[in-house]
C-alpha cells in the first residue's frame, strides 16, 4: 500500500465548491448526506475549510470569476488531495460551454481525479464514483 | 466602547449551496449595514438563449436553476405560446400544474430542512429532507428524472401521465400527507424555532411594496399576490385552491405560509389527477408550425415568487431577445430591510428566510458597491466580453 491511499484508506472529508451551476448537482451532493443515503455512516463529512479535506468536490460549469478562486482553493488544499467533477457542467461545461463568462471545464484548470457524468447525477451515481475512485488507488 | 468591523460570508461558506458574498457590517454583536456581491453564477443564458432552437431553449432555461426548474420553462411557454396565439389541451394543462405544484411541494420541503440548518436544528433539516424522497420518487415515476424534468414544449409537454398511472401517484401523496401533517406539527409547535422566529427579520406591508418582493415572501405579509390566481395560467383556474398568507411579516410566517401552502399544493395535484381521467390519453400537445414576430411575456409563480419571460420573436426559429426575471431578485433586496438592526445570530435566518435562489438572479449585467462606488462590472464590460470571445473564436478557427 503506497503512502496515498493509506491517506485515503479512513474516513474521507469532503469539501464542496460550487461553480456557476443550476443548483441539482448541489442539492444532489447534499441529497447523498441526509437519511435515505446517508453517507456519514461511512465517515464522508463534509467539511468547511478546504484546509481540512481530502476529497474536492466541483460541481457547475466554471466562469471568470470563479476560476481564479477555484485555483487558490486548490493550492490552499493539503496533498494529497482528490478532485472530483460532478455533473455534465463539471466534466465538460455542459449547456453553458458556449456562454460568454465561461472559463472552465475544470480539468484545464486544475488535475481531476473522477468524473462523475450526468445531468444531475443520481446520489447512487455520486456514491458509486465515490467508491470507483478510491478502489483505483494504488 | 464597541468597535466597527466586517463579517464576509461566503462566497464558498459550507452552510450555503451557491456561490454568493455577503459583508455584514457590524457594530458590536448589531448588524449595522449589509452588502452583497453576486456574479458567481453568471453563465450568461440570455445570450446562450439567442443562439438555441425554441425547442432547445426549454433545456436551457430548465438549466438556469435546479430547484424551479419547471417554473422556467412554465414561463417561456406561456411567454412562445402567446406570440404563437395557441391554446394547448386541457391534458396539457393538467399536466404542467401536477408537475408544478409537485416542483412546489419539493422546494418548500428543502426550504424547511435547510431553514432547520441554518437555526441549528438539524432534527428538522433530516426530517424534512427524507420526507422530500418520494416527491422526488414521483418526479422519476413521471417524467424519468429526479430533478431537471424535460417535461415542456412549445404547444404542449413531451410526456404524458397515463391513467394507469394515478392511482401509484395518489397512493404516494397520500403517504407523503401523513409524514407532512407530523412535519408542520413538529414546526408549528417547537417552543425553539417560535423563539428563534418570531418577531424576526420582520417585513411590514410597506416593505413589501417598497421592495416589489414577490411569492411567500410578500404573502407572509399580508399582500396577497399570486400570478396562479392574478394572471391565470395551465390548469389553475380549473381547480379550487385558495391563497395562503399571514399577517405578521416575521420568519416564523414564511415557515407558515410555506408549510400551509404544500397541503393547497397537494389539494391542487388531487383536482388536476381527476381532472385528467375525464381526458383523452395522449392528447398532450397541439402542432405549431411557426412562431410569428411579436413580443410574447409569459409568468409564472414558482416556489419563491413571479418568474417572468419575455420573448422577442422575428419569426426565426430562435428568439431574437429573451428577457428574464427570477423573483430572488427582487426578494433579495429586502435584506436591506429585515437584516439591519438585528443580531448576527438572527441575521442568518433572515437572510434565509426569502429562500434567495442566485443561480436564477443572475441575470445582471451591471453592479456597483454602493459604499465604495467601485466598479464591478457594466454591461459594456461584459458586452466587450462577448466581443473577445468572438474574436477569440474567429481567430482559433480561422473564420473571416
Amino acid at each position: 500500500m503506497g503512502f496515498k491511499s493509506y491517506c485515503f484508506k479512513k474516513s474521507l472529508w469532503v469539501f464542496h465548491f460550487g461553480g456557476a451551476s443550476c443548483n441539482n448537482c448541489d442539492i444532489e451532493i447534499l441529497d447523498c448526506l441526509t437519511p435515505r443515503y446517508d453517507l456519514e455512516r461511512f465517515g464522508i463529512l463534509l467539511v468547511g475549510s478546504i484546509r481540512h479535506a481530502d476529497v474536492l468536490l466541483v460541481n457547475g460549469s466554471i466562469n471568470r470569476k470563479d476560476k481564479d478562486r477555484l485555483l487558490e482553493l486548490y493550492q490552499q488544499a493539503p496533498k494529497p488531495i482528490l478532485v472530483v467533477a460532478i455533473g455534465a457542467c463539471g466534466c465538460t461545461g455542459g449547456i453553458f460551454a458556449e456562454g460568454n463568462t465561461f472559463a472552465g471545464p475544470v480539468d484545464k484548470i486544475i488535475p481531476v481525479d473522477a468524473y462523475i457524468p450526468g445531468c444531475p447525477p443520481k446520489p447512487e451515481a455520486i456514491i458509486a464514483g465515490i467508491v470507483k475512485l478510491v478502489k483505483s488507488l494504488p | 466602547m464597541s468597535k466597527k468591523f466586517l463579517i464576509p460570508i461566503g462566497p464558498y461558506h459550507p452552510l450555503q449551496e451557491e456561490p454568493e458574498l455577503f459583508k455584514l457590517y457590524c457594530d458590536g454583536e448589531i448588524v449595522r449595514d449589509i452588502k452583497w456581491e453576486t456574479g458567481y453564477n453568471h453563465r450568461g443564458i440570455e445570450k446562450l438563449s439567442e443562439s438555441k432552437t425554441y425547442d432547445q431553449v426549454f433545456f436551457l432555461v430548465e438549466r438556469i436553476c435546479g430547484i424551479c426548474s419547471t417554473s422556467h420553462p412554465f414561463a417561456f411557454a406561456n411567454a412562445v405560446e402567446e406570440i404563437a396565439a395557441v391554446e394547448i389541451t386541457d391534458r396539457t394543462k393538467y399536466i404542467r400544474s401536477i408537475i408544478g405544484e409537485l416542483e412546489r411541494i419539493h422546494s418548500h420541503l428543502l426550504w424547511v430542512g435547510l431553514a432547520g440548518h441554518f437555526l441549528g436544528y438539524n432534527t428538522v433539516f433530516m426530517w424534512a429532507w427524507k420526507y422530500r424522497e418520494p416527491i422526488l420518487d414521483l418526479f422519476e415515476m413521471i417524467t424519468g428524472n429526479r430533478n431537471s424534468y424535460a417535461m415542456f414544449k412549445v404547444g404542449g409537454v413531451r410526456r404524458d401521465i397515463e391513467n394507469r398511472m394515478i392511482e401509484p401517484v395518489t397512493k404516494i401523496l397520500d403517504d407523503f400527507k401523513k409524514k407532512n401533517d407530523l412535519l408542520t406539527g413538529a414546526v408549528m409547535d417547537d417552543p425553539v424555532i417560535h423563539a428563534r422566529t418570531k418577531g424576526v427579520g420582520v417585513l411590514s406591508r410597506q416593505d413589501i411594496i417598497d421592495y416589489a418582493a414577490v411569492g411567500p415572501t410578500a404573502r407572509a405579509s399580508g399582500v396577497a399576490i399570486d400570478v396562479r390566481r392574478d394572471d391565470p395560467y395551465a390548469a389553475y383556474p380549473l381547480v379550487n385552491w385558495k391563497v395562503i398568507t399571514a399577517e405578521e411579516g416575521d420568519v416564523f410566517a414564511k415557515a407558515e405560509v410555506r408549510l400551509l401552502e404544500m397541503y393547497e399544493s397537494i389539494s391542487i395535484i388531487e383536482q388536476c389527477l381527476q381532472g385528467l381521467r375525464k381526458e383523452k390519453e395522449g392528447d398532450i400537445q397541439v402542432k405549431v408550425n411557426e412562431i410569428p414576430e411579436g413580443i410574447g411575456t409569459g409568468r409564472a409563480e414558482a416556489p419563491r415568487g413571479e418568474v417572468f419571460h419575455c420573448v422577442f420573436s422575428d419569426g426565426s426559429n430562435s428568439p431574437l431577445r429573451h428577457k428574464i426575471r427570477a423573483p430572488s431578485y427582487s426578494n433579495i433586496a429586502t435584506f436591506k430591510k429585515s437584516c439591519i438592526g438585528q443580531t448576527i445570530s438572527d441575521a442568518t435566518i433572515s437572510l434565509a428566510a426569502v429562500d434567495p435562489c442566485y443561480c436564477c438572479t443572475e441575470r445582471l449585467a451591471a453592479v456597483y458597491d454602493s459604499g465604495s462606488g467601485r466598479k464591478l462590472y457594466n454591461a459594456r464590460e461584459l458586452i466587450g466580453l462577448s466581443a473577445d470571445r468572438t474574436s477569440e473564436l474567429r481567430n482559433k478557427n480561422d473564420l473571416k
